[in-house]
């Protein structure tokens, strides 16, 4: 694959006393030669290491936050070498990008070598085909050779008692091919990062979603997506159904199957239409996709103040401690709560089983659902403008709790209401729903990406699979001689050109009994 | 029969795998220390094209070869078949058992992968003067499906949500089929560089290389379709077709170490000994994708199922 030169011109440590045109092009030979695509072939590999190592944010970017948590000193040192943003660091993105280039290095010229070589005859018959590797002496004649092999598709020129045949151009086709598909490939890919976008959002039953950005709870657009062109689809999500492993077997609780009922619009003027969502089933809406990633509990509560006035009414989505038991974790803020705000820590227990002084759930599905409550009032802080998260109470020092704490207080199931402490007002537990997580994605780079890992892998059975041989034909005294030769390794020519003698002279005798 | 009968006997028939491959090992291993000195097998070559044994000395005379030792190579023979009869039975009655594609775990995947394995030593040795083989390929099946009771087992159940698709027949198969052709071939890329140049009961250098070349290059494209067909059904279920998840890396890693080792093989200074070196890099990049990033890394591809 390398020309001989550029090895010699690498291993010289490169030319002395050549000018800057000298310079750049020993450079270019250096870079594109065969020896540097395969180190910067092992650099590549490489240096996706870490990015299995390290958690990254284009990942999961909760585990980054984590990281640096726990070891801020240590993160913030990986940080600096980009090991939390491994496939898009400006050294991955060198590697890949020099790599490129030395594959364009080599394309260029190769393809015009190729159409070259597709171009060009076969070379003439050697004076002495019993030299060659594979040889026979058949019966049969020039003529009826040349027929033969211009009928099997050979590239056949003739000359004074010789006849020469090649085949197998397709290899060096496929690979170009194969290395053309995979620069297309990158290009669709970085296509699909500038113009594609995705959007993560959490929906609760009887909710609807439609696809703005202000809609999403995590939106992350390419750098040339604006929000006019989010695709204007929405949806109400009508029901949410999981069924699990049932009790007895070593996966008890392991899901089963999972589906959402949508009600969707592909645009605010178009009919509603009925969609169930499943996991390997995504919701397709002009071309931007909603995939099912997670489910949870909703529980839904009616609050009501110390004044006496309902202060909220409605369904909190829970967080999943664990998805074996769909125990969840929510918060409850109540700001419209007077005199006092209120605020609640949950615990949601979708099938609730006593343990000691504690509860439990033992089963995902909401067989048994209740709620530990544990109430708080004062000053949520609302009103001071910095954001908050809605799963969390943490960091709001203004806030008592109300009564006793316990660490297992009773739990509400479904109907109950408790009044609560001082007077500070009353929460009932009304129902549970579900809720879901989706995401969204539009990525225009995805069909130019399958089209060109079709391609490579085309590209790739071609390049690998066929071989380039020759085979050369010349009359000798009763009959004929035939050579052959492969000019690649592997395959299994010595088998291919037994069958092929034996054709040829199959052929030849046809041919004489049409004749007689 | 009742799924759990079923389950049953898939588990019994691992275990008869194992000792029949172990019986197959013994046999392949007798025939290979007792049997005669490859100076022949250059008439029984893989391909007829010179190679650079034909450069060799002519070798040292070697001592007698003990008669019995072919009829051990073919005990160890029809030990493998029947291995592999009782493999395949084992996956099949798993496969009707919990009525899915028998690979949705990583204890059904690695026995499906050595399944594929001896299939793949079978069939050359069908074509191919390749026995010697056998007693590499036996050990490794033996105690590969060792390692997947004791340590991989997983109860014959249901799978999650996400692994229910036809694309575990596309992409987990395509996986699972270039796995065992790669075992194949570094098999015989750890035999080339364990012979030193000489006579040897082995096969020449030359023909080792030629070997694990050719099966790399079958095993290759069939990883490349692995990994791309990966990338569909994670477009199918995570609304991604990339998206670095570990598996993915150790995918690309191998992929592109493999890639590397077919671009060494046509460098010079790197064909021999270099290049057959690099491919058992990749090979230990495709183990560790198997082995450490199931147990080890995890990710979105946590569908081993061991505790």
């Amino acid at each position: 694959m390398t020309l001989t030169d550029e090895e010699k011109t690498t291993g010289n440590g490169g030319p002395a006393g050549l000018g800057v045109v000298g310079w750049l092009r020993w450079g270019w030979r250096v870079l594109t030669s065969m020896r540097t695509a395969l180190i910067l072939l092992f650099l590549l590999a490489l240096a996706s290491v870490p990015g299995s190592l390290y958690p990254q944010r284009g990942v999961d970017p909760g585990a980054v936050a984590r990281y640096f948590q726990n070891d801020p000193t240590k993160a913030e040192w990986l940080d600096r070498f980009s090991l939390f943003d491994v496939f898009t660091s400006p050294w991955f993105a060198a590697i890949y990008l020099l790599l490129f280039l030395s594959l364009i290095g080599c394309v260029l010229p190769r393809t015009m070598v190729h159409l070259k070589e597709m171009r060009r005859t076969p070379p003439p018959a050697p004076r002495n085909l019993s030299r060659l590797p594979h040889h026979a002496d058949i019966e049969g004649d020039l003529a009826s050779a040349e027929a033969y092999l211009r009928s099997k598709r050979w590239r056949v020129v003739t000359g004074d008692g010789w006849v020469s045949a090649e085949k197998g151009h397709l290899r060096e086709t496929g690979n170009l091919l194969f290395h053309v598909a995979l620069l297309v490939l990158l290009v669709a890919v970085g296509v699909g990062g500038l113009f594609g976008y995705r959007g993560n959002v959490l929906v609760v039953e009887g909710d609807g979603f439609a696809n703005t950005v202000a809609a999403y709870d995590r939106y992350l657009p390419g750098s040339q997506v604006s929000p006019e062109d989010l695709q204007p689809f929405s949806f109400t999500l009508k029901d949410f159904q999981a069924s699990y492993v049932g009790p007895g077997h070593e996966k008890q609780g392991q899901p089963l199957d999972y589906f959402a009922k949508l009600a969707v619009q592909d645009s605010p003027s178009s009919p509603e239409r009925e969609f169930t969502l499943r996991v390997n089933e995504p919701l397709e809406a002009d071309g931007a996709l909603t995939y099912l990633i997670g489910h949870g509990y909703a529980p839904t509560f009616r609050i009501t103040g110390g004044d006496g006035k309902v202060a909220f009414e409605g369904a909190v989505p829970c967080l999943v401690n664990d998805t074996s038991n769909y125990e969840s974790e929510c918060v409850i803020k109540v700001p419209d709560a007077a005199p006092d705000q209120l605020a609640f820590l949950g615990r949601f227990l979708p099938s609730t089983a006593p343990s000691g002084t504690e509860w439990l759930s033992v089963f995902p599905a909401a067989v048994n659902p209740t709620v530990q409550i544990w109430p708080f009032k004062g000053d949520l802080g609302l009103d001071a403008g910095t954001p908050q998260s809605v799963y969390d109470l943490s960091g709001h020092q203004n806030l008592k709790p109300l009564g006793q704490m316990t660490a297992s207080p009773k739990p509400m199931a479904v109907g109950d209401a408790v009044d609560l402490p001082d007077g500070a007002g009353k929460i009932e537990f009304t129902g549970v729903k579900e809720w879901i997580t989706l995401q969204t994605t539009y990525d225009p780079g995805r069909f130019p990406a399958l089209l060109a890992s079709g391609a490579a892998i085309l590209g790739l059975l071609l390049s690998l699979l066929i071989h380039r041989r020759r085979v050369w034909v010349r009359v000798r005294d009763g009959g004929v001689t035939v050579g052959g030769l492969t000019r690649t390794e592997g395959g299994d020519f010595g088998e291919e050109f037994a069958e092929l003698t034996k054709a040829l002279e199959h052929h030849a005798r046809a041919e004489v009994k049409d004749v007689s | 029969m009742s799924p759990d009968r079923l389950a049953t006997l898939s588990d019994q028939l691992v275990l008869a795998a194992i000792l029949l491959y172990l019986a197959a090992m013994i046999g392949y291993a007798l025939e290979l220390a007792f049997g005669r000195v490859t100076e022949t097998v250059k008439e029984r070559r893989l391909a007829t094209v010179g190679g650079p044994s034909d450069d060799l000395p002519d070798p040292e005379p070697t001592p007698e070869p003990a008669s019995w030792a072919p009829k051990a190579g073919l005990i160890g023979t029809a030990a493998m078949w029947l291995g592999w009869v009782a493999n395949v039975s084992a996956t099949l009655t798993r496969g009707l058992a919990v009525g899915r594609w028998p690979w949705g775990n990583m204890y059904e995947f690695v026995v499906a992968m050595l399944l594929a394995a001896v299939t793949v030593f079978l069939l050359l040795q069908l074509r191919y003067p390749v026995r010697f083989l056998g007693a590499f390929v036996g050990v490794v099946a033996a105690i590969g499906l060792g390692f997947a009771v004791r340590v991989l087992y997983t109860q014959a159940g249901p799978v999650v949500p996400a692994l229910d698709s036809y694309w575990v027949a596309i992409h987990v198969t395509a996986a699972v089929a270039a796995s065992g052709l790669f075992i194949v071939g570094a098999a015989a890329a750890g035999l080339f560089l364990v012979r030193k140049e000489g006579p040897s009961r082995l096969p020449s250098r030359a023909d080792l290389e030629r070997l694990a070349h050719r099966v790399i290059v079958i095993a290759f494209p069939v990883w490349t379709f692995a990994v791309i067909s990966g990338a569909l059904w994670a477009d199918k279920a995570w609304g991604r077709y990339w998206g670095w998840d570990p598996k993915e890396v150790w995918a690309f890693i191998t992929w592109v170490a493999y890639a590397a080792y077919l671009h060494a093989r046509a460098t010079a200074g790197w064909k021999g000994k270099a290049a057959m070196i690099v491919s058992l890099i990749a090979f230990a990049c495709l183990m560790f994708n198997l082995v450490g990033v199931n147990i080890f890394i995890g990710g979105l591809h946590s569908y081993a199922d061991v505790k």
